[in-house]
């Protein structure tokens, strides 16, 4: 089992005609996701990978019975996108896409209270099931089926630990970047409870980083719902406050909030071990299976 | 970007919310001839991204040209917190009887702006929320329809703004709001906002700090910041498209995505390091994005060794591997050793290709960067 994506998930890419869309569309294909169409105003009848393309998304649902979408339409455009994908019947949007103006995504969140579709994302490398589908733009060769959830802001942190996991033998249920935007859809609490849910999957990595407030949330969730463990990561201990660190959302604001300790503190009070080094959260997760 | 305060201020200014008259100047003389014209009492006031200016000395009030004069001698090219004062803003004081905190910001936790009223005003308004967080009213706002006048009147009185001001001071709220929405700002706030005894309404300080992310739909905006700059190398990034931040240490960091970099830099400090530098060189690694990054690196003064690292997703290690070669090739001498780590796909080809006679390789996180702070102590 899995949370959210499988392989019998049928996929749009938004955006398909453009670089990215086109060689991550060949990549998710390659590994076995059912792309089954492809968006770009105006190039509605062409083909990419052998991939038919719509001009709109909703006659991309409509006529392949798409259930998910991938955005890789650039960030001036793609509050747009993801407006036009949570107008249909898409259970799930996964949305790419880094630099999207932080208020366009205020209003995408207040459509997404009166919506039922998913959002994931943005500014994040998607989701992976390994063996059955990939969302996103994750590298599928590092993955491998197996029973750990793994939940992380970051992208390439999400690699290192999950090659950790791999190379000890350890496969995964579903691993699903939440992104580093201060606004995103999925968070950490959507995917635990997902995981909680999930049959299959014996214990969960968390990877989280400074600023905001998720991680003190997910911790409190843990403890009061959570009977799988959980293990866990925070990068940003050295930051200094007031310096965004690369992601929009990685900030310690001068008031002392969002920092790495108030996260870690925030974890072990509801048992959950953090570990100093991403190699250490592989050991807290032997530990626990 | 943050703009600095004379420029939020014309910002400000031109939406209708009343400041007090202003110029800036950037020469001793040309503070006095403002004075002059204002006429006394003017603060002289440092225009620099730094916090707590009026604490740190870079706020003073003259009287007459005299202190005028001496005002702008102290404060033009003093050094404040590491920025040196190249800019003042000459303004008339307001005699103020009051003073009241109005901001809009977005509240991340809730995924919508909210707009902030306190009567604490001219204190650091950070430190009321922590010690006195009833001291500040909050009105969520629906980014949808933006702020309604009844929420600016609510906000206001909830604070308890004293009713002889409470309208200007809610319209000026609602400017607040529609300036904030309409320059993608990521906070906009006046603090103090003074109140005369005459029941006027001023905006004594002017902070306005826009979504990076949205300049590319606010090119006037955009022009500001080259005037804002900060830290040389910081600019020197933004022209490489880099995300870089400086810091103290002496280990310089290189890699690829932003949490990863950031466990870079705080593995460093776990092996007894001092991380020098935060530097994003994002996806792909070109050989110019690599001899980019590594200059960077290298023009930073303090820095005595430098860990690469890079988890290879799409981008393949041998790929990675070509390129950091070529850069190091560039070089007649390579300033400082550097230590690479590849992982991911490809890896072991990378590793293979990285030539041995520029680069120290290491196989894992954890190696590399050991290896890395131990160089940084011994070439010290």
């Amino acid at each position: 089992m899995s949370i959210l994506v499988d392989e019998d998930t049928r996929v749009v890419v938004q955006g398909i005609t453009g670089g990215e869309g086109k060689f991550h569309t060949e990549q998710m294909l390659e590994y076995g996701t059912n792309v089954v169409a492809g968006t770009s105003p105006g190039k509605g009848g062409q083909e990419v990978a052998g991939v038919p393309v719509y001009d709109t998304v909703d006659e991309a649902v409509e006529a392949e019975d798409a259930d998910a979408s991938v955005v890789f339409v650039p960030p001036a455009f793609a509050a747009d996108a993801i407006f036009e994908a949570l107008d249909t019947s898409l259970d799930l949007v996964v949305a790419i896409t880094e630099g999207i103006p932080t208020q366009d995504m205020a209003k995408v969140n207040k459509r997404l209270q009166e919506v039922d579709t998913r959002l994931q994302g943005p500014n994040c490398p998607g989701i992976i099931t390994p063996g059955e589908s990939k969302l996103g733009i994750l590298p599928g060769n590092i993955f491998e089926s197996g029973n750990v959830g793994l939940v992380s802001r970051s992208g390439t942190l999400t690699y290192q630990v999950v090659d950790t996991l791999t190379s000890r033998g350890i496969g995964q249920t579903t691993a699903i970047g939440i992104g580093g935007d201060p606004i995103i859809g999925t968070d950490f609490i959507d995917a635990l409870e997902a995981f909680e849910n999930d049959p299959d999957t014996d214990a969960v990595v968390m990877c989280g980083e400074i600023g905001g407030e998720d991680e003190e949330e997910a911790a409190a969730y843990i403890a009061e719902n959570m009977d799988t463990p959980v293990a866990g990561f925070i990068a940003g201990r050295t930051a200094p406050p007031g310096k965004r660190m690369g992601h929009a959302g990685a900030i310690v604001s001068g008031s002392g909030t969002g920092t790495a300790e108030s996260k870690i503190n925030a974890l072990n009070d509801a048992g959950v071990p953090v570990g100093d080094t991403p190699a250490e959260v592989v050991d807290h997760i032997e530990d626990l299976l | 970007m943050r703009l600095h305060e004379y420029q939020a201020k014309d910002v400000f200014a031109d939406a209708g919310i009343p400041t007090p008259g202003s110029e800036v100047a950037s020469t001793v003389d040309d503070v006095v001839s403002i004075a002059e014209r204002l006429g006394y009492p003017v603060a002289v006031k440092a225009q620099v991204h730094v916090g707590g200016r009026g604490k740190a000395g870079g706020i003073k009030l003259a009287e007459d040209s005299d202190e005028a004069r001496e005002a702008a001698e102290d404060i033009l090219g003093m050094d404040l917190k590491g920025y040196t004062v190249e800019k003042v803003l000459v303004e008339e004081a307001v005699d103020f009887t009051n003073e009241l905190y109005v901001g809009v910001t977005m509240d991340r936790g809730e995924g919508k702006p909210v707009a902030m009223v306190s009567t604490k005003g001219g204190v650091n308004i950070e430190e009321v929320a922590e010690e006195d967080p009833d001291a500040i009213a909050r009105e969520h706002i629906d980014p949808a329809f933006g702020m309604h006048p009844y929420q600016a009147r609510k906000v206001v009185y909830d604070a308890g703004v004293d009713k002889a001001v409470a309208r200007d001071v809610a319209s000026i709220l609602t400017t607040l709001y529609d300036l904030w929405a309409s320059k993608d700002a990521a906070d906009a706030e006046i603090n103090p906002l003074m109140v005369t005894s005459d029941d006027e309404v001023v905006a004594a300080d002017a902070v306005l700090n826009i979504d990076e992310d949205a300049l590319f739909r606010h090119p006037d905006l955009a022009e500001m910041e080259d005037e804002a700059a900060g830290d040389e190398l910081e600019a020197k990034a933004n022209e490489y498209g880099f995300d870089y931040v400086r810091l103290d240490g002496n280990v310089g960091i290189i890699g690829n995505g932003a949490g990863l970099v950031m466990t870079t830099l705080d593995l460093v400090d776990h092996y007894g390091g001092k991380p020098a530098n935060f530097l994003d060189i994002g996806g792909g690694a070109k050989a110019e994005r690599v001899a980019n990054a590594l200059d960077m690196v290298f023009s930073d003064e303090n820095v005595d060794s430098v860990v690469f690292n890079i988890f290879g997703g799409i981008t393949r290690g041998d790929e990675v591997a070509k390129g950091i070669n070529e850069a190091l090739e560039q070089f007649d001498e390579i300033p400082k050793r550097v230590v690479v780590r590849l992982a991911g796909t490809n890896a072991a080809e990378g590793r293979e290709i990285l030539n041995d006679e520029l680069v120290t390789v290491e196989e894992t996180l954890e190696g590399a960067v050991q290896r890395a702070v131990e160089y940084a102590e011994e070439d010290q």
